[in-house]
């Protein structure tokens, strides 16, 4: 009984992650159809969508898309790709004791990890909320490579994602997050302030995707911290 | 093309064992309550970080980026400070980001 109390909680979970998820999987899928076009003049129609089922990281593909196309060459488009997505790996940590189970399947669960969804599904105090994650996942993942499909195919339909302002919705999305669910006083703040200031410390002087796994070093507070 | 395939390849394994690493090394065990303590500070340290870096920060990385996007989202915070939820914050960091680019 109470395993599947549990089971249908998870099942809820999934389900209201998933309705969160629906209005900003059309973002992304406009972010993709931007991705698509701009990497199919570099890469042909096949690369790019296998790309998005892949990697599944927006701002990664562009790094790495932007490198290629600049002539970098493979070694600098994986390096500053990698760059970017090293930020799942203190998000990975962040999640780690939230989740159950084998080691298969937590690693499974990993890969559903987005910044949307993983944001969303801190519940402040450092729990996370691995199914309403997954749920918030799903519905990215179809208009993800769907959009970048549609880029591909259609080209420019949209045209730029800027000029609809669909750069400031993620950045506000984590801001209500971040004041809704973490900015509890104390030591959340302290971190949170800590973070953003070596972030925008960084930002001018280190490639993508450095600033934000370095803002992560601010947890480290947390051994100040008294136990119990 | 070699190159497209080979970044491709390479960044899709390595993108999928940095996500499984936290999960796989630190998931399904008891944690000393010190390292707790850290993870726990984890969330806001890299939420603050992400809205600075999407804020103020240039798409390509290496430099500051001052443009409408910092309207917007200033214009959400304002909203939500008011007391709005997050689809009409997000909305109006939307639409604020675009009337100003507009305008500029």
């Amino acid at each position: 009984m109470y395993l599947q109390g549990r089971e249908t909680e998870a099942r809820e979970q999934f389900r209201s992650g998933m309705r969160l998820g629906i209005p900003y999987a059309g973002a992304s899928a406009l972010l993709a159809i931007s991705f698509g076009v701009l990497a199919e003049t570099l890469m042909g129609p096949v690369a790019p969508i296998v790309m998005s089922a892949l990697v599944f990281a927006g701002s990664a593909q562009f790094a790495a898309a932007a490198v290629l196309a600049a002539g970098g060459g493979a070694v600098a488009a994986i390096a500053a790709g990698i760059l970017l997505n090293l930020r799942y790996a203190p998000m990975g940590i962040a999640l780690a004791p939230s989740l159950r189970g084998g080691a298969l399947r937590r690693a499974a669960i990993g890969q559903a990890m987005i910044d949307f969804s993983w944001a969303a599904a801190s519940r402040g105090g450092g729990r996370f909320d691995p199914p309403f994650m997954l749920g918030a996942t799903v519905p990215s993942y179809p208009c993800w490579v769907g959009g970048t499909a549609i880029g591909v195919l259609v080209g420019d339909s949209i045209g730029d994602p800027a000029a609809l302002g669909l750069d400031a919705i993620f950045p506000a999305f984590f801001l209500c997050l971040l004041v809704e669910g973490e900015l509890r006083p104390g030591p959340p703040a302290v971190v949170a302030g800590l973070g953003s200031l070596i972030a925008l410390v960084l930002i001018p002087f280190t490639p993508a995707g450095v600033p934000v796994i370095a803002a992560s070093a601010a947890a480290l507070l947390g051994l100040r911290r008294s136990p119990g | 093309m070699t190159e497209v395939w080979l970044t491709i390849g390479v960044l899709a394994v390595a993108t999928a064992t940095i996500r499984a690493s936290g999960p796989v090394l630190l998931g399904g065990r008891d944690l000393p309550p010190a390292l707790r303590g850290v993870i726990a500070l984890i969330a806001p340290a890299l939420l603050a970080a992400l809205v600075v870096v999407q804020t103020l920060g240039a798409p390509e990385g290496g430099e500051l980026e001052l443009d409408a996007r910092i309207a917007g989202v200033a214009a959400a915070g304002g909203v939500l400070a008011l007391g709005a939820t997050t689809l009409p914050v997000v909305a109006v960091a939307a639409l604020v980001t675009a009337l100003v680019r507009a305008v500029l």
